[in-house]
């Protein structure tokens, strides 16, 4: 019998879910704190006891990221593996991946100084959007619809001691409806769409913002592009969000490795938290 | 069912009520300081808990 463990930082209703659906259909299941473990590079398989597979949930981009490593180092299964961990936790990575394999996606510069920065809204204008290049639930995602707020987005991250503050992740504003599409990718199969639209008095349209989730029906279109999504970054348990432009459609714009689906899991119709133990099942079987 | 279980707060010493489900790696929250704490054992008899981390920058997707 195949044997699962959740690693986690901090448990949330997604974590609780896997790990009580598994107990209940009788899986040798683990739940264990990321923040206990340590690792070496002496370090052996069997000093850790995970079993056959690892589901990595830990709510700390870096700190999964950087432990998966060191599980992969190990010789586990990690879902999601390092690589696609490493994209997906990356604004940056996933713009240009998804470039890279043209699939629709907003239009997104980078500029690397404050002056570049300058220089690139000189080109294109207003508005846009500025996003941090790690991080989520909408923090630090701004719109820039003048100079004066450019100015000020520019000043706090000039401030700021992060070294990822000085590289500026710049993205056309899309016109869109006040809501996005989150959809669950679970290996090769869309389980869940949901429209999430922002909250009264807010542009973002995060759960952790206040959205509010609402089914949305997995069309061809939709799941061609979202699947497509999902393998360009390495595939596995994934989050993709997109936005519908009024004009070219349906945009790709974030893809997430450690996703949340306690909005989805209210309005769909499969369950998620057992399709993704299925996939984690037939993963450590291949 | 079992019933929730109350933890006094660390800091202010007001009661916090756990919910019976609660597990070790849940956070709960004072309702009068809104100090967090995140359980790290819980029995039928007792819970344990310790300051929770403060929000990173890299949390959350």
């Amino acid at each position: 019998m195949v044997e699962f463990c959740i690693i986690y930082d901090k448990v949330r209703f997604e974590e609780k879910e896997l790990y009580d659906k598994a107990r209940r259909r009788g899986l040798n299941t683990h739940i264990i704190d990321a923040k206990s473990i340590s690792i070496g590079t002496n370090s052996k398989k069997n000093d850790l006891d995970l079993g056959d597979i690892v589901l990595q949930r830990s709510i700390s981009h870096y700190r999964g990221l950087y432990l998966t490593a060191c599980l992969e180092f190990l010789g586990f299964l990690v879902i999601n593996s390092f690589k696609v961990g490493e994209i997906c936790g990356n604004k940056l990575l996933t713009s240009i991946m998804l470039a890279k394999q043209n699939i629709p996606t907003p239009t997104t510069h980078f500029a690397f100084s404050s002056e570049s920065l300058s220089n690139l809204i000189n080109k294109t204008g207003f508005p846009l959007v500025v996003k941090p290049i790690v991080g989520s639930w909408g923090r630090g995602v701004f719109p820039l619809r003048d100079s004066e707020a450019a100015n000020m987005i520019v000043e706090l991250r000039e401030e700021d001691d992060n070294p990822l503050s000085r590289i500026y992740y710049i993205q056309e504003m899309v016109k869109r409806p006040p809501r996005d599409l989150r959809c669950i990718v679970v290996g090769d199969r869309v389980v869940a769409a949901v429209y999430r639209y922002s909250a009264d008095k807010e542009w973002r349209t995060n759960i952790a913002r206040g959205g509010r989730t609402e089914e949305a029906s997995i069309t061809k279109e939709l799941e061609d592009i979202t699947l497509k999504a999902a393998k360009v970054v390495g595939g596995g348990v994934l989050g993709v969000d997109l936005m519908e432009d009024d004009t070219r459609g349906l945009l790709v714009h974030e893809i997430n490795n450690t996703v949340e689906f306690r909005g989805a899991s209210k309005v769909a119709k499969t369950d998620i938290a057992n399709a993704i133990i299925d996939y984690s099942i037939e993963a450590a079987r291949k | 069912m079992k019933a929730n279980m109350k933890k006094d707060c660390n800091d202010c010493g007001a009661e916090i009520n756990v919910a019976s489900d609660a597990m070790a790696g849940e956070i709960i929250t004072c309702p009068d300081c809104g100090a967090n704490f995140e359980i790290i054992e819980k029995s039928d008899l007792k819970i344990e808990v310790k300051p929770a981390e403060s929000i990173g920058e890299d949390w959350g997707q």
